[in-house]
């Protein structure tokens, strides 16, 4: 990474398998930098103090706030947004159950919650549902109440197996 | 007609866009050139704005602009009212103050926009935003709803004499005559709290002004786009028709977003027109607590008659309702209030009087509920007070209130939110209130399990609330559904969507009819380009309002496509099907003709359309119900309680909801989980906790508590179905009712639970610290 | 809801580090996991005018085990710790709390020294490490020292930590034989920041009296309350119910120094630390008994 001029950077970083090279402030935000330099804008954003979990995506295969980091941060890492998960006509399994369990209403928050998902079934293949609910607990939606979201979890487990 | 596809659990057509980030909500949109807003907003909630010196931020790099209401000029004025004061009834007090777009004189709450910046990115504007130089001189702050009605009190308006804002009184029967009957008369003082919304995606609002082509475009998180599209062309000396809102993809709405205007909406798109730039503003999460409407604060004077055996025959409910700074939603909170304080019981005789207040807190429009929840919590609180004190079982002495399957329509005699009489359609209550206490085993939890479980040391309690919710209100909502040459249709809607799976639920009305795929039918809301006539997402009406006039739009292209295919199949209507988009001649697989091939033919290129007929296979119908169907259901929850610490655990839910025909079971419980988490939050984790300054002390999300995954139980749902007749679906609304009985039945439950001691909750919401105060003393 | 403009530095190496913050003084901060700090800057509540980024220096994330206990590198994520079979073994009451720190996603960035090193009165790393009689290795361009984590906390997000300094790891020694542990807590929900939390951390001698224990609280003063009264009055003698209630009340009375907020009154807090105390007194206590190697 290196510094130019006026407290620049210039940063590259891999999204979706896709390199990026950019130049950026460093107060950038990691969930602005993909949603408006990238215009990866599946990625939400609704509380930008870390508590909502819509902005989560996954950094080297770890889900993480992505309003919790400069995107300066993400230099050299690797990052999966809800649109490296699959697509409309190929959707990934866990996209699959969400959409068969009704586990999203808005889908505001529901990119979040994929990614989560998504890398939390790579580590538990065969969760409890208490385990699965553990697991969603950094994601807050206001319109599901979660059941159907625990219901996809344990349905997307299943397709994996 | 046999139904095919109303009633079945069909996965949701808008899902994929959703679930790949491929659909477009506000912040999603990037146009070129597009420049950023931020708002200063007023720390106080009531001072009087002596200087703003604006200077610094001007000159900030990378800003463009910075307003101020004096900027404003002639085009800075107050309002409009969103929801017209009520009509003239005997005594109705209305004093209609509305929000500003800038503060020019005097800040009203905490919160309230005293300047913008318009800079090249948000973090510049948020810069500047910081560089601008208010001196305020505060003000009393009159943050008490009863307080603020004392002759000394200081005023929000100075206008006016008093902090009174409304006032209006509704009379069923004859209270007095009751209260002379009575074996008993119960009184209590009930309060309750305010909440937030709180959808995930905060406001936002873009504007593309194009001068050359005179033609203003907006996109706006709107529960409401084709009122806030006249709205704006009033206000902007536009022609309607030069004016498009577009309320693409939206992140949850649950009432507020429903506000016309936010000053917000109103700033940004005067902004890009005078600046010919798009610009974007975007709310942020603290903003969303101080700038985006709340609900709930209300003070409750109470009283139920009754006699021995536990019949109700009188109630008396008067009240106090916090409108906060302004009042441009009128009286919809309160008057709801008082449409469900009677809740689902055969009570004959009522009074009852509410005050709207104002006070320096933010402004007050329908949350999920919308004055609902209030008046089903002061009713089941009255009936679990009346059962203790007569030494009734609570179920029993609701059994032998509750209306009867036989007394619908049921007529109060009083007015409804939409002015219209309150009218309770249809319904079969007992049977939902048995069903719920078969479903979560009320006599055995009460005789076997709560008595095993006390002996072990657990503290459990049940809690059973029956509930009406008034749903469906006009004015109208209208659709245009089309057969296209792809033999797919196309229906246009003019209400907004905000999660509720209406590309969905109207896709199955229409697929219905007309003999398609669900997959096959697309829907477009929210965009007043695509339909210009209609109101709004509010009041639990989309399936019933829009639903009803997409149904009937249906209808009708349904008659066009027999009339037609009859000509060209050379068979009378009545021997041919529709199905799997073709018609067929019965009997006849082989004589068919595709709906694509039809609807080209009804808009042929060359020869005529007949006279007296319209070119192709569609039509535009509205629907417009005189009173609005009324939806019952029933919660039950078993709750375990650590009488040490007083935290709650919710073990089982049960939900019974007959909201007449269910178009979509699947939808229709996911509303029901939703609603139930809001209103668990507004029982034991949601408050807003204002300081005696005006202040919000949180703010956030680490302060303000959602219900989380980890909170929430698994809810059991189950239907009943008593259909409207108020509509050809026989649908009744369902979205809000999730939230409504929570509080109610928490309450109750914790009362159970605790039955050895001595205590009464008499106030919403509520939280470990406040159980220990309450059981403590 | 976006962060002022700060001057930025990415060291790779320790003694960079250290000369950033020997050059910057008080000018600047450290970002670790940044899952406090950078809530704060997007509130705009924090301005640091320089970020010194830890995040690029792999030699300060590690867990290692040897005779003096486990050590944990500052910069270990949380998630790291929460995984390691070596925290589990050697470093059971911590291991055993690091899934109700937040939530999955805030554990993949937050570090162990960070959250330390911010002094959160409300977070568990600081009461365990407290409890649990750890040390840190503070280290400058001036040296390094290791300090007592009962001697780091001096108050409201405030530690012995000079502002050229940084903490480069926490040690944390073995429990001796016959040792119990537990930590309880009341939050408003499982992940949020507790109410309250009480530490117990006990050792029976052979005939099973009280030879040593701590009592160390979270959430009711400016720093990790430690009830040493309440503690030595369980020493030497039986851990009967009635030791552990007189304990908890001395501590919850006495010992403790609770404020009222909107979660909660002082009075509340006390009865909660009182509860609490109990409760995990009561589990030590248990799993002391079972522990007899």
């Amino acid at each position: 990474m290196e510094s130019t001029a006026q407290n620049l950077f210039e940063l590259a970083v891999t999204v979706n398998g896709t390199r990026y090279e950019r130049t950026v402030e460093p107060r950038m935000l990691l969930s602005d930098f993909l949603r408006h330099e990238l215009d990866l804008t599946g990625t939400h954003v609704g509380c930008e103090h870390g508590v909502c979990g819509a902005c989560s995506v996954l950094m080297d295969g770890r889900p993480v706030r992505s309003c919790l980091m400069f995107a300066v941060q993400a230099n050299g890492h690797e990052i999966t947004t809800v649109e490296g998960l699959g697509t409309i006509d190929n959707l990934h399994p866990v996209q699959k159950s969400f959409q068969e369990a009704h586990g999203l209403q808005c889908g505001f928050c529901t990119p979040g919650i994929l990614t989560t998902v998504v890398a939390f079934l790579e580590e538990n293949p065969d969760p409890s549902e208490e385990e699965i609910r553990e697991a969603i607990s950094g994601n807050l939606c206001r319109c599901t109440g979660y059941q159907h979201i625990v219901d996809a979890v344990q349905l997307a487990a299943e397709k994996m197996k | 007609m046999e139904k095919k596809l109303i009633g079945k659990r069909i996965p949701r057509n808008e899902d994929p866009r959703l679930l790949t980030g491929q659909a477009q909500f506000v912040d999603d949109v990037n146009l070129p050139g597009m420049l950023h807003a931020a708002f200063l907003r007023s720390e106080y909630a009531h001072a009087r704005l002596v200087s703003l010196d604006v200077s610094k931020a001007r000159q900030h790099p990378g800003v463009v602009a910075v307003y101020t209401a004096e900027d404003m000029g002639k085009d800075w004025f107050p309002g409009p009212p969103l929801v017209s004061p009520p009509p003239t009834v005997e005594d109705v007090v209305f004093h209609s103050r509305r929000q500003v777009p800038l503060v020019k004189d005097k800040i009203r709450h905490a919160g309230e926009a005293v300047a913008v910046v318009i800079a090249e990115n948000r973090y510049i504007a948020e810069d500047a935003a910081e560089l601008i130089e208010v001196e305020y001189e505060s003000l009393p702050v009159i943050m008490n709803i009863e307080k603020a009605l004392e002759a000394d009190s200081p005023l929000v308006h100075d206008d006016l004499d008093s902090n009174l804002a409304a006032q209006l009184s509704q009379k069923k029967g004859d209270y007095e005559a009751a209260l002379k009957e009575a074996d008993v008369v119960i009184r209590r003082r009930i309060v309750i709290e305010r909440g937030a919304a709180a959808a995930m995606e905060n406001r936002g609002v873009i504007a593309q002004w194009d001068a050359k082509g005179e033609a203003l475009t907006v996109w706006d998180t709107t529960q409401a786009p084709i009122p806030i599209r006249n709205g704006l062309a009033a206000r902007l000396g536009l022609s309607e028709s030069q004016v498009r809102v577009i309320a693409p993809y939206i992140g949850g709405g649950f009432g507020p977003k429903i506000m016309m205007f936010y000053p917000e909406e109103m700033l940004i798109p005067w902004l890009a027109m005078k600046l010919n730039r798009p610009i974007k503003w975007i709310e942020d999460r603290r903003e969303n607590f101080y700038a985006t409407t709340q609900e709930r604060g209300q003070v409750h004077d109470v009283e139920i008659a009754l006699t021995r055996d536990g019949k109700v025959l009188g109630l008396k409910d008067n009240f106090l309702h916090d409108t906060g700074a302004y009042d441009p939603y009128g009286l919809t909170i309160p008057i709801n209030t008082q449409c469900h304080v009677m809740g689902g019981y055969d009570i004959k005789n009522f009074t009852s009087e509410f005050k709207v207040v104002f006070t320096n807190k933010i402004i007050v429009t329908p949350v999920r509920g919308a004055g609902r929840p209030q008046g089903i919590f002061i009713i089941e609180r009255m009936m679990d007070f009346a059962a203790k004190e007569l030494g009734i079982d609570p179920v029993e002495i609701r059994k032998r209130n509750l209306i009867q399957p036989n007394a619908f329509p049921y007529e109060h005699g009083i007015i409804d939110q939409a002015f219209a009489p309150l009218i309770l359609d249809s319904g079969n209550y007992p049977a939902v209130l048995q069903k719920t206490l078969d479903a979560i085993g009320y006599e055995k939890f009460i005789k076997e399990e709560q008595p095993r479980l006390r002996k072990e040391g657990k503290y459990v309690g049940i809690g059973v609330v029956p509930f009406i919710e008034t749903t469906g209100i006009g004015p109208y909502e209208g659709a245009r559904v089309t057969v296209e040459a792809s033999g797919k249709v196309n229906v246009a809607t003019g209400i907004g969507t905000q999660g509720q799976g209406h590309f969905t639920s109207f896709a199955q009305i229409v697929a219905e009819q007309i003999g398609v795929k669900v997959t096959d039918v697309r829907i477009v809301t929210g965009d007043t380009s695509e339909f210009h006539w209609g109101t709004g997402t509010f009041a639990s009406r989309g399936a019933v309002v829009a639903g009803s006039a997409i149904h009937a739009a249906s209808s009708m292209v349904r008659k066009k496509i027999f009339t037609l295919a009859s000509k060209i199949l050379e068979t009378p209507e009545e021997e041919l099907e529709l199905e799997d988009g073709a018609v067929r001649v019965a009997d006849m697989p082989q004589r068919f003709i595709s709906l694509g091939e039809l609807a080209l033919l009804a808009n042929p290129l060359r020869g005529a359309v007949e006279p007296g007929t319209e070119p192709g296979l569609e039509s535009t119908a509205y629907y417009g119900p005189r009173y609005g169907p009324t939806a019952f259901g029933a919660h039950a929850m078993i709750l375990e309680l650590d009488p040490d610490t007083m935290m709650v655990k919710v073990r089982r839910y049960v939900v019974t909801e007959d909201c007449g025909t269910v178009l979509n079971p699947l939808i229709l419980e996911g509303q029901v989980h939703g609603g139930v988490s809001m209103g668990l939050g507004n029982s034991y984790y949601e408050q807003l906790h204002y300081d005696e300054n005006g202040q919000l002390l949180n703010a956030s999300f680490a302060d303000y508590l959602l219900v989380g995954a980890t909170e929430m139980p698994n809810i059991e749902v189950h239907h009943v179905e008593t259909l409207s007749p108020l509509n050809e679906l026989g649908v009744k609304g369902a979205g809000e009712a999730g939230a409504i009985p929570v509080p109610a039945v928490f309450a109750q439950a914790v009362e159970n639970a605790l039955s050895d001691r001595e205590f009464e909750i008499n106030e919403m919401p509520l939280s470990p610290n406040r159980l220990f105060e309450l059981v403590k003393s | 809801m976006k962060p002022a403009p700060f001057e930025y530095h990415a060291p790779t190496t320790v003694e960079q580090a250290l000369s950033l913050l020997a050059e910057h003084g008080y000018d600047a901060k450290i970002l670790a996991g940044g899952q406090s700090l950078i809530p704060m800057m997007n509130f705009r509540l924090a301005q640091p005018a320089v970020l010194v980024d830890m995040n690029n220096i792999p030699d300060l994330a590690f867990i290692k085990a040897g005779d003096d206990g486990l050590r944990i590198g500052a910069m270990t994520r949380h998630y790291q710790v929460e995984t390691s079979d070596l925290a589990a073994e050697h470093a059971p009451l911590i291991h055993a709390t690091m899934p109700k720190i937040a939530y999955p996603q805030v554990r993949s960035r937050g570090t162990f020294g960070g959250s330390i090193s911010h002094a959160d009165p409300a977070a568990e790393l600081p009461t365990l490490t407290f409890a649990l009689d750890a040390k840190f290795r503070l280290v400058s361009l001036r040296g390094e020292r290791w300090i007592p984590a009962r001697e780091f906390f001096f108050g409201l997000f405030t530690t012995a930590l000079e502002p050229d300094e940084i903490l480069a790891e926490a040690s944390i020694p073995p429990l001796p034989p016959h040792s119990g542990w537990s930590l309880q807590e009341v939050a408003r929900r499982p992940h949020d920041f507790a109410l309250v939390g009480a530490a117990a951390v006990l050792t029976l001698d052979a005939n099973g009296r009280c030879e040593d224990a701590r009592l160390v609280f979270l959430s009711v003063g400016d720093r990790p309350m430690f009830a040493e009264r309440a503690s030595d009055l369980l020493k030497g003698q039986e851990v009967t119910p009635e030791a552990i209630r007189a304990a908890a009340e001395l501590a919850s009375t006495e010992e403790i120094d609770p404020s009222s907020d909107i979660h909660a009154s002082v009075d509340f807090r006390r009865h909660l630390a009182n509860v609490l105390c109990r409760r995990a007194i009561e589990q030590a206590l248990e799993r002391a008994k079972e522990n007899k190697e």
